[in-house]
């Protein structure tokens, strides 16, 4: 790495941290990832070890968060819950990020029959509500933790395609779009290094909001008992079953549901910071 | 108070985040009933912001009124509150407004009848009979004609030169006695420009009311001005007389003004632009404001300089007496700008260009006929000349660029680039001959991908046609641009944004220069930009024309501009060539009668000129291609014109080979 870069990737830190509260977003991203990561050295219990003579405890000194109803930890299983929450939230999105993207990107610029395809396609997917496509598609894929990628990926797609396909429609006949054909640039030029950038500030936005909306999907899917399959901690899970025993352990609910929050808000937090650190044009306000 | 309306020492500043910025510092200024004043300046000089503030029109905040007193009649109105009964009764009803964008001041969803009469019913306090009546008579004196039918019409319906009329007749409601202006025909054309400015003029001079004019225009200030205020960076720097300021400049920021900016009756003089760009409001300087750009600037020049009597009601506020300044002139005399007259081979042709666009119908979106944008037009560009090209907006000028660089569908006729039909080529034969014919943008804003680095931007084509073998040359060659178009080489690594507008001008013409083209289209590449930066650019383009004998297709809408810029200048009209010759001999002896008129619409800055010039008012306005007359498309607006002109289309009739004119009626 030459000087040049590094004083680049020091300046972006710089800028990104300057406000205090994507500073906090950004440690509690990264405390869950750490937690996620080094799950099984936190804890000296099993995640999924079953001790039924200790079920539904309060919260005490051996078990910080109290027992669930198979005598479970519930903290070791918020660790090993935020391992499938994080990995669902972020691939997933990246699934339906590159095809929505990409789906959009092309369909705007080059319009025509493609866009009318496309377009059609997207109106399918749009009318089939999220959660039943979810459903409906877990029943073809089956529940492993792949497959629930794949579902919640596809299921959000059309948001993706339809912002960028707006994005691009205002962008692409923007004076400098036409400079570039004028220069004689290829379409494959005008669109990855000039339309792409210019389009990006609202999907990345979109992208951190999504994966918050992804683990709440997660979430709501094992609530409904088509999520992942137990024993695998989930923290939509752990809520669902929790809920119904709020009175002989109200933290086994509760405390899932609090990550959920604070995970998505962080995500929420992080991506606007990301935004204004990635245009230029508020170069010197930040 | 000795004035009819009288502000004094008028102070305004905005509160940032960051910091605080003086807005107005220290203004005073009067009119008196049927004066006609103007308040002249560049963007951001503060003349818009003055007026807003002395009928307290700011927001409160960021705005903040730090002191001062306006009287008007006698009463000082900065005593009542913004939004108080009496300031209320004052805005509209003593004092009128009209703003600059004729599209937007109006409501879209009222008609023009419902918002003239609620002015009149809000001051005049009539009943809606009487405020109806009211209206129809206000619109009869603004000039719209059918005014009872037109009354239930919607602001959409009306062409921007019209909505201007109908914001002129709302202003007039209550019969104010003070009319403010800003720059009311900075949107429209310069045959409309005319009308309006003369409409309002006569209107004011009728009613004796005082009309404070602010504009950019130094032609318009000198037409129409009795006094004249000229502001710079916040602060009235000279004011007097029209006629004093014109012939006894005493200070040298107006004195820039009036070398920089090009005029029609100019010969061959070359523009003298001024340094630099002005202070942000935010950074003001010690002293005087302009003297990091004053040729004449001296160490006493960081002092605060009060504006000083120099007689005849004259002031100004530069430390050096006229006289003083007169003598320091004479050491650098005006270069003269170097012709050079031998131009090559053609370079570009265009042979019976013509644009359609298809009209569809139904829900089978069936072709149902065709709309003609360009109407078969023809000329020709040789090596190291400038072709002006010029009309009114809607005249095709752009769409004529467009077209010859293939950016357009349904084009057709002959485009020849250096001597080869290039309409005919499939966009990808095109691509690599594209290096040969570039484009200067309106917009040094939006032409700009804001995302790059300007290094990125001005270095691509070079990459894109593969003008450079390694990193080292191509790093040379931008250098190289950067230094061309006047740029530093450090600055290449800044985002657009970072620029000045001027600046970011030369970054675009510092790309189009990139692959060395054969002829470069500029599209008004200086009607976004001040005089005082215009005149860099267009000194750039022409010294770049000399040094690397660049062939120009000069677009705008500004005469005095392409005048001074071009060797041969084209008129446009409804997408026509209406008279096509060399530029001299076009401005002085113009044939075709439209070509007089647009020629005679465009002020002169300089009153005793513009007393001694015919007037003569080109009625209506340019008409939508939809509804192009047959016959010469210049016929229903053109007082020779006769049966012969209402059915046939004129062709180019050529004087010799260079003067050529559409018209039947001249021979």
């Amino acid at each position: 790495m030459d000087k040049e870069t590094k004083t680049k990737i020091h300046l972006f830190f710089r800028r990104l941290f300057k406000r205090k509260l994507v500073m906090l977003a950004a440690i509690l991203v990264l405390f869950f990832i750490l937690t996620a990561i080094f799950a099984p050295l936190l804890t000296p219990y099993e995640p999924n070890k079953q001790d039924l003579t200790a079920i539904l405890q309060k919260p005490s000194a051996s078990h910080w968060l109290g027992t669930d109803e198979a005598g479970r930890d519930v903290l070791t299983r918020i660790f090993y819950g935020a391992r499938t929450s994080l990995i669902i939230g972020v691939v997933s999105v990246l699934i339906s990020a590159v095809a929505g993207v990409t789906l959009g990107l092309v369909s705007a610029y080059y319009g025509g029959l493609l866009n009318t395809v496309i377009s059609r396609f997207i109106d399918v997917l749009m009318s089939l509500p999220s959660l039943m496509l979810a459903l409906a598609l877990g029943l073809v894929f089956g529940h492993s933790i792949g497959s629930l990628m794949i579902i919640l990926g596809i299921s959000t797609i059309p948001t993706y395609t339809r912002m960028m396909s707006a994005q691009v429609l205002s962008v692409k006949n923007q004076d400098y779009i036409t400079a570039e054909r004028v220069a004689g640039a290829r379409n494959s030029r005008i669109l990855i290094s000039h339309i792409l950038p210019n389009c990006f500030s609202p999907i990345l936005v979109l992208l951190t909001s999504n994966i918050g909306m992804t683990i709440l999907a997660e979430s709501s899917l094992s609530f409904l008992g088509m999520g992942i399959n137990p024993p695998t901690a989930s923290w939509g899970a752990m809520v669902s079953a929790g809920c119904s025993k709020l009175l002989l352990n109200p933290v086994y609910g509760i405390a899932p549901g609090i990550c959920v929050c604070l995970l998505v808000y962080g995500f929420n937090v992080l991506g606007d910071g990301l935004r204004d650190v990635l245009d230029p044009r508020l170069r010197g306000s930040l | 108070m000795e004035h009819f309306l009288e502000v004094k020492n008028l102070r305004v500043s905005f509160t940032g985040d960051i910091q605080k910025s003086i807005a107005v510092d220290d203004v005073s200024y009067y009119a008196e009933p049927g004066e006609v004043v103007c308040f002249v300046g560049e963007s951001g000089s503060g003349k818009s912001v003055t007026q807003l503030a002395a009928l307290q029109l700011l927001p409160v905040p960021p705005a903040v009124i730090e002191g001062g007193e306006v009287w008007l009649e006698g009463v000082n109105i900065m005593q009542y509150k913004a939004d108080s009964p009496q300031m209320r009764a004052v805005r509209g009803g003593e004092v009128g407004m009209i703003f600059q964008e004729p599209m937007t001041s109006l409501n879209p969803v009222k008609t023009i009848g419902v918002q003239i009469m609620e002015s009149v019913i809000l001051h005049l306090k009539c009943s809606r009979e009487k405020a109806r009546e009211r209206a129809l008579e206000l619109l009869g004196q603004v000039g719209i004609p059918d005014a009872a039918a037109r009354l239930n019409d919607f602001p959409y319906q009306f062409s921007g030169g019209m909505r201007q009329r109908i914001m002129i007749a709302i202003a007039l409601a209550a019969s104010p006695k003070v009319i403010v202006a800003d720059e009311p025909t900075t949107a429209l054309d310069v045959t409309t420009q005319a009308q309006i400015l003369d409409l309002l003029t006569s209107l004011a001079a009728k009613n004796n009311t005082a009309l404070i004019l602010i504009t950019h225009n130094l032609g318009i200030v000198a037409r129409y001005a009795q006094r004249i205020y000229v502001m710079y960076a916040g602060k009235i720097v000279e004011e007097g007389p029209a006629e004093k300021i014109f012939g006894h400049t005493a200070h040298p920021y107006t004195k820039g003004l009036l070398q920089a900016v090009p005029r029609l009756d100019d010969q061959n003089r070359r523009l003298v632009p001024i340094d630099g760009i002005g202070p942000s409001p935010g950074k003001r300087l010690t002293g005087c404001q302009f003297r990091n750009r004053c040729r004449y600037s001296s160490e006493k020049c960081c002092e605060e300089q009060a504006l000083r009597e120099i007689g005849g009601g004259q002031r100004s506020a530069c430390i050096w007496s006229y006289e003083e300044l007169k003598e320091q002139e004479k050491e650098g005399a005006e270069d003269e700008r170097k012709e050079t007259e031998e131009f090559g081979e053609n370079v570009l042709e265009v042979k019976d260009l013509r644009v359609t666009y298809p009209l569809r119908k139904g829900i089978l979106n069936r072709k149902a006929g065709e709309l003609t944008i360009i109407d078969g037009i023809s000329f020709s560009i040789r090596k190291g000349e400038t072709l002006g090209l010029v009309g009114e907006s809607g005249c095709g000028k752009t769409t004529t660029a467009k077209a010859i660089l293939k950016l357009l569908e349904g084009t057709s006729g002959r485009v020849l680039l250096n001597g080869r039909d290039i309409l005919p080529l499939r966009e990808k034969e095109f691509r690599s001959q594209r290096k040969n014919i570039q484009m200067i943008f309106q917009d040094p804003f939006s032409s700009l991908d804001p995302r790059k680095p300007v290094e990125e931007l001005v270095g691509e084509p070079l990459l894109i046609h593969k003008l450079v073998k390694d990193r080292a040359e191509y790093d040379r060659r931008v250098d190289e641009l950067f230094c061309l178009v006047g740029l530093e080489p450090s600055m290449k690594n800044r985002v657009a944004h970072e620029f000045s507008g001027g600046q970011r001008q030369r970054v675009g013409i510092a790309r189009a220069l990139a692959a060395a083209p054969d002829i470069i289209i500029c599209d008004e590449p200086v009607s976004a930009l001040d005089v005082s930066i215009q005149a860099q650019i267009i000194n750039l383009l022409e010294d770049l024309q000399q040094r690397l004998k660049l062939t120009f297709l000069f677009i705008a809408h500004d005469l005095s501009v392409v005048k001074h810029i071009s060797h041969r200048v084209a008129v446009m009209y409804l997408g026509n060539i209406v008279e096509i010759s060399d530029s001299e001999e076009l401005y002085a002896k113009a044939r075709h009668p439209y070509t007089k008129a647009l020629l005679n619409a465009v002020p002169i800055p300089d009153p005793a000129i513009e007393q001694e010039r015919e007037r003569r008012m080109l009625p209506g306005e340019v008409p939508s291609v939809m509804k192009r007359p047959a016959g010469c498309c210049f016929c229903d607006r053109c007082e020779l014109s006769d049966e012969r002109c209402r059915k046939e289309k004129p062709e180019l009739v050529w004087d010799g080979k260079k003067h050529g004119t559409a018209c039947f009626q001249i021979t």
